[in-house]
């Protein structure tokens, strides 16, 4: 670590993982539910543990970006954070929106919490992922702006590189397609049709901008190969990650009632998706076999290596399956999306937050890497955790091309709730995978916890 | 004698460490991603065209030919000043290589008035992307077209900016190349879409 206030990073990543934690729980009480109805009802519906899972992906994601931010651009900018301060309240700020957002869901009736929260007056909640009540969604424009504010300062009056540059424009890009949560027009397309500038914009726009800058820095850190080949290579990522999500936007508009030529341009432009996280795979990889140094965290690298397969294999192999619209008319809206959702963030958002932590942890407590112990415990829950994800991706794709025979393309069709009792074997399997992931996710915590002498560079 | 003399004046001067690659190996990137994207479509429109034969002739007779010819003729002298831009920059002459260089733009800068005035007068005759599957492609592939144009010229000016302060030496041009590589590249795509969308019958 070279600045002070780098270290604001770690309150952020902190919480990240703690509403990680619960994001897992939520999904394991879910993934019963899928197979035992009434598990938890009336106390946890199933809407709710849905809500709450997703919501707290996101939630824990952002904070995991916010906090990675704090720590490179003060970095690459080479000097200290505009104000820890702010970066702090901002901190606290979002937490204590987060929490009490997710109480709200738990706690209240969804359409109690709507009264409650003045959606009456901006009618926005209700939507899959914008679920939060109205103050929460000014509460994270807030957040963002302010972060947005404290960055953008720092790296005007600082050294500007393709990394933060690059990351900077994608947190921007976050913040203002945020915006389209609050656009709820009452045509049903139309309302459809902008929700994806959020949903989609981020996850297959912008995000991977946050995402390549953040691979690209704990690449040159860990690595040591110039920063020239590293930018080269982040700038030829991110256009076309850029040309093709923005139109590949267009594979969600086949079937809700926009023009049909977006059959045509979503298709095109989506099936080209996968070419930049192939990209990035191959980055990954050459990179580290190009290093001129060991570096002590082999923790970091593993995992840095890691979001370049899985981000490939869940965001683009996994993807591009049924994104073709001759395709996606019969998967739309079935588990193979699901299956393709869970491997897509684990691959390449939920790693690299935490190939950042894992780089960046150990710096802030004060040592360029943990005891081997540590670092073994933590690999172990990189396997445990990336695997489990495998297993749930192959058994959801299994149970979807059931789903999808039984229920769209059998000679007598039958009903979506007879189907998925028909696929219950695999709803059990995923459950079971589940679990293990949980496992790993234990390890993971307990790996910060384990002391001993930290590991040293093995000069080359 | 001044026979000889002319030849040589007008050869390429000589570049003896010459690399594999004219420009920046990141533009070829993104160049091959760029012509796959367009491959793709050109694939797609034929693929389309087979199953729509009569209806495909049918619209193609409402285009502009002439207004295609000319915009192609346009583009290949843009690639040509390119050409004379790259070469003027082996000699280190960076003005007249930036004066190439913006003829080159006042090319593309036509191609888009022309363009225009085509999709305008289309978009008067109340035809859009949704009238028909060759009215998609011809309106669709055209605007992705011409956005290309748009970043080509975009590239040419920064390039031409550069060169024009000096930026550039006779042993060092890479971005001069790299620029050139691109725009060749938009008027590739055009030289394929043009035959295809306007004339191919």
């Amino acid at each position: 670590m070279k600045y002070k206030s780098q270290a604001v990073a770690k309150p952020y990543f902190i919480a990240a993982i703690a509403l990680f934690l619960g994001q897992i729980l939520f999904g394991l009480i879910m993934g019963l539910q899928y197979v035992v109805g009434d598990f938890l009802f009336p106390a946890i519906p199933f809407n709710v543990a849905r809500m709450v899972h997703t919501n707290l992906l996101i939630v824990w994601l952002l904070f995991g970006f916010m906090g990675a931010a704090y720590y490179l651009i003060p970095e690459e900018s080479e000097r200290e954070l505009h104000s820890t301060k702010l970066a702090l309240v901002m901190f606290w700020i979002f937490l204590a929106a987060g929490v009490a957002t997710i109480l709200g869901y738990l706690l209240v009736p969804y359409a109690t919490l709507a009264e409650m929260t003045g959606n009456n007056l901006l009618a926005t909640m209700g939507r899959e992922f914008l679920e939060q009540p109205l103050p929460t969604k000014v509460g994270i424009v807030v957040v963002a702006l302010a972060m947005l504010y404290n960055l953008s300062i720092t790296v005007l009056r600082g050294r500007k590189t393709a990394i933060n540059l690059v990351m900077l424009v994608g947190l921007w890009g976050l913040a203002i397609f945020f915006l389209f949560s609050f656009y709820n027009p009452s045509n049903l397309v139309k309302d459809k049709y902008f929700w994806w500038w959020t949903v989609h914009l981020w996850v297959e726009g912008v995000w991977e901008l946050i995402m390549g800058a953040m691979l690209a820095f704990v690449l040159i850190k860990v690595t040591g190969v110039d920063r020239e080949v590293i930018e080269k290579w982040l700038y030829v990522i991110i256009a076309m990650a850029l040309i093709t999500g923005i139109i590949g936007t267009g594979h969600h508009y086949y079937w809700i009632g926009a023009p049909e030529y977006w059959q045509w341009w979503g298709s095109v432009f989506s099936a080209l998706e996968p070419i930049p996280f192939f990209m990035m795979t191959v980055f990954a990889f050459n990179m580290v076999n190009r290093r001129r140094r060991e570096h002590p965290n082999k923790a970091a690298v593993l995992w840095a290596l890691g979001t370049g397969v899985m981000a490939f294999l869940g965001a683009g192999v996994w993807g591009f399956l049924h994104t073709l619209a001759p395709i996606n008319f019969y998967t739309h809206g079935t588990q193979i999306t699901a299956a393709h959702g869970h491997m897509a963030f684990y691959g390449a958002y939920v790693m690299v937050v935490i190939t950042m932590i894992s780089y960046t942890m150990p710096l802030m407590r004060g040592r360029e890497a943990n005891s081997p112990f540590a670092q073994v415990i933590e690999m172990w829950s990189f396997w445990l955790m990336t695997i489990s994800m495998v297993f749930i991706t192959l058994f959801l794709t299994a149970a979807g091309i059931l789903q999808i025979w039984l229920q769209r393309i059998a000679e007598e069709p039958i009903s979506f709730m007879a189907a998925q009792d028909q696929v219950a074997l695999f709803y059990w399997m995923r459950e079971a995978a589940g679990v293990i992931f949980l496992i790993g996710l234990l390890l993971y915590i307990a790996s910060f916890f384990i002391k001993g002498k930290a590991a040293t560079a093995v000069a080359t | 004698m001044d026979i000889v003399l002319n030849v040589s004046i007008s050869l390429p001067a000589p570049h003896g460490n010459r690399r594999n690659l004219p420009g920046d190996l990141a533009m070829w990137f993104f160049i091959l991603a760029e012509l796959l994207v367009f491959g793709i479509f050109f694939l797609a429109y034929a693929f389309a065209r087979t199953r729509n034969v009569e209806l495909f002739n049918a619209s193609q007779l409402e285009l502009n030919k002439l207004s295609g010819a000319i915009n192609t003729v346009l583009l290949i002298s843009g690639s040509y000043f390119v050409v004379r831009a790259v070469d003027r920059i082996r000699h280190g002459q960076s003005r007249l290589c930036a004066h190439w260089l913006i003829a080159a733009m006042a090319c593309g800068g036509a191609f888009l008035i022309l363009k225009l005035v085509e999709f305008g007068t289309k978009i008067e005759a109340g035809i859009s992307m949704s009238t028909n599957l060759f009215f998609m492609f011809y309106l669709g592939l055209g605007f992705f077209h011409f956005m290309h144009v748009v970043l080509g010229m975009v590239i040419l000016g920064a390039v031409a900016l550069k060169a024009w302060r000096g930026g550039y030496h006779a042993n060092d041009y890479a971005g001069v190349e790299t620029g050139a590589a691109y725009w060749h590249m938009v008027d590739l795509v055009w030289i394929v879409l043009f035959p295809l969308i306007y004339i191919l019958n």
